[in-house]
């Protein structure tokens, strides 16, 4: 299958969507590797810097969401040899706030409260204008 | 559950780091591609070589500190706390672009500075972290229910 020199909406959204789902793999998995690894300052205080750096870098699930964010790298780049930057960066950055959220509240079983939903949509618009 | 309210001066400064060093470590390697002769994957050298220059090699270490001050403050807070931090990076940008740089911003762009700035004041005066009971919990819900109550 070849992508068009000029992609449809359709085509444009699911280059986003790629993005948007891989970023929040990668955030939502590295966040779940650091809560299992438990507090870096307490870890460091205890076992030193090397051992803060081993207790990271022998976490499988931290591999795991370092793997997705590198996915989600080259989407972006993928998209952005095919999309206009001003398209691609804010819609991929504040879509990625609020599925972030979804996710968190889901899989890390966060307490997204009003306040954490409404800070999402008012950092997610603000994305979206000062980039756009 | 109790709610951890406050942060320690260091944790905020972790959170400064995560805002601060991912923007300017994005412009950094912009900076420093931009005065590089245009790079073609037939000599993927020149790409190797690029990495050593001062603008691109202090744009690495920046996003290094970014990554390892991110990854600190995952540790500790959740991520819907950490993220709106990553975002208020934007909004340092546009103001030293605005500042420094002399550089016009339009209202839009203004409008999207205020809203982030109240996104992440909303998130910096709740709790940091999602306590959880020591035990494997069996009544998550009411446990999340009781939180919610004490942020109201």
């Amino acid at each position: 299958m070849t992508i068009p020199v000029h992609p449809g909406p359709w085509t444009a959204a699911a280059m986003i969507a790629a993005i948007v789902l891989s970023s929040t793999a990668g955030e939502v998995l590295t966040a779940a590797a650091m809560k299992s690894i438990g507090d870096l300052d307490v870890i460091r205080a205890r076992a030193g810097m090397k051992g803060a750096i081993r207790a990271v870098v022998t976490c499988p699930l931290f591999f795991a969401g370092v793997s997705f964010l590198a996915l989600a790298f080259f989407a972006l780049l993928f998209a952005l040899n095919h999309l206009n930057l001003s398209l691609v960066a804010p819609a991929s950055a504040s879509l990625t706030l609020v599925t972030n959220a979804v996710a968190a509240r889901i899989f890390l079983k966060e307490n997204v409260d009003r306040r954490r939903w409404t800070a999402a949509v008012l950092v997610c618009v603000g994305v979206y204008f000062l980039a756009h | 559950m109790v709610a951890h309210h406050t942060l320690s001066p260091r944790r905020y400064m972790i959170l400064g780091l995560v805002a601060v060093c991912a923007p300017l470590g994005d412009t950094c390697l912009s900076r420093g591609m931009t005065r590089l002769p245009p790079i073609t994957l037939a000599h993927p050298g020149t790409l190797i070589a690029a990495v050593f220059t001062p603008w691109i090699a202090l744009g690495i270490a920046l996003l290094i500190g970014f990554f390892a001050s991110y990854l600190t403050a995952l540790s500790w807070a959740d991520l819907t706390f950490v993220l709106p931090a990553t975002a208020f990076g934007n909004v340092i940008v546009a103001l030293l672009s605005r500042f420094w740089l002399q550089e016009a911003i339009s209202m839009q762009r203004w409008a999207g500075i205020v809203l982030i700035t109240l996104g992440v004041g909303f998130v910096a005066q709740g709790p940091s972290m999602t306590e959880r009971p020591a035990e494997p919990a069996t009544e998550a819900e009411p446990a999340v229910e009781v939180e919610e109550e004490q942020l109201r």
